[in-house]
């Protein structure tokens, strides 16, 4: 039956992206937040992210680009940033940028271009590896069955 | 004594169903207010978010425009708000209700912040904020809130100014819970 087993690939491939630390908790709580009365919501939510987040990073490399540098600028784009994704619980991401917002307060801008270029990598490995989650969620959705909430 | 009364009766609900609290959440992330939004809404309560500070004190009429105060303007049971933000920040939109000589100084005000700095928690709870809340909010964070304001509601004592404050001498034990679900 396909759902059993889009329901199986979607808790394992989850299972995946927790131990590899790119979701963390947080991410489990959202979905206890979605229900009938709002069956998209943690595609909705995500997808709010993900613009919030290609807006951010536009801004970083924008403040990055600055002559001189205000860090205290960058740092409060790094910070937004560092919240959203602990809301979302992009885990990797919030790491990142915690990592970043020291190397802000230190104003090492070699450092800081770095840890942009790892948010950047970190943000389309997380978006390219929420894709199928996304898929198999509207799937399972489409043939009426339920989406397997992990504990 | 007949004032007190009447505050009591502003703080259960103006409209809506019986025991459905209004929260006013504040925030400016897409993302949280979305996140916040959904929490309270499956808590059982109105809500209104807004983006900032200001909007806020429109909201509510506290933006100088509207001088007036009367016991339609008391719109919100609950005001929950990130503590960062551009332009004013949570702690300051906490002061300038504080400071109000009016019902709206009873509103419960409650701050939200992903930094768990302690001065930071203990200047917010003497200004007056009910609880302080680490982000990421969490569903049962809210529930906690939520109960337990309806169950003052339903008490039927009268939350009159001199006994909020005397609550707030001490760090809420609503707020040692939450510093302490967030050692990790």
């Amino acid at each position: 039956m396909d759902v059993i087993q889009w329901q199986k690939q979607l808790l394992d491939h989850q299972a995946v992206m927790l131990r590899e630390g790119f979701l963390d908790d947080q991410f489990i709580q959202l979905q206890k937040l979605q229900d009938d009365s709002s069956p998209d919501f943690v595609i909705e939510v995500m997808t709010m992210f993900f613009e919030d987040s290609e807006n951010l990073l536009n801004n970083m490399k924008r403040a990055l680009e600055q002559e001189p540098v205000d860090f205290r600028q960058v740092d409060a784009h790094v910070h937004q940033f560092k919240g959203s994704s602990a809301s979302v619980g992009a885990g990797r991401i919030k790491n990142v940028c915690a990592t970043f917002r020291d190397l802000c307060e230190a104003q090492k801008l070699e450092g800081c271009v770095t840890c942009l270029q790892q948010l950047q990598h970190e943000y389309s490995l997380l978006k390219s590896n929420l894709q199928p989650l996304f898929r198999l969620r509207q799937q399972i959705q489409a043939a009426g069955g339920s989406i397997p909430i992990m504990d | 004594m007949a004032a007190a009364g009447d505050v009591l009766r502003q703080i259960l609900p103006e409209d809506g169903a019986a025991g459905e609290l209004h929260v006013l959440a504040v925030g400016d992330s897409h993302v949280d207010r979305k996140v916040i939004e959904r929490l309270l809404k499956i808590s059982s309560c109105k809500v209104t978010v807004v983006e900032s500070e200001t909007r806020a004190l429109q909201f509510l009429g506290l933006d100088g425009e509207n001088c007036s105060i009367d016991f339609d303007s008391l719109k919100v049971n609950l005001i929950m708000t990130d503590y960062s933000m551009p332009g004013m920040t949570g702690y300051e939109l906490l002061k300038k209700i504080k400071q109000e000589s009016s019902l709206f100084r009873e509103i419960p005000v409650v701050i939200m912040s992903s930094e768990n700095i302690l001065t930071r928690i203990a200047s917010c709870l003497e200004e007056g904020a009910e609880d302080f809340l680490l982000k990421p909010v969490k569903l049962s964070d809210v529930k906690r809130l939520t109960d337990f304001m309806r169950d003052e509601g339903m008490k039927g004592e009268k939350i009159c100014p001199k006994r909020r404050r005397s609550y707030d001498c001490t760090p809420s034990l609503s707020t040692a819970f939450s510093l302490i679900s967030h050692q990790s």
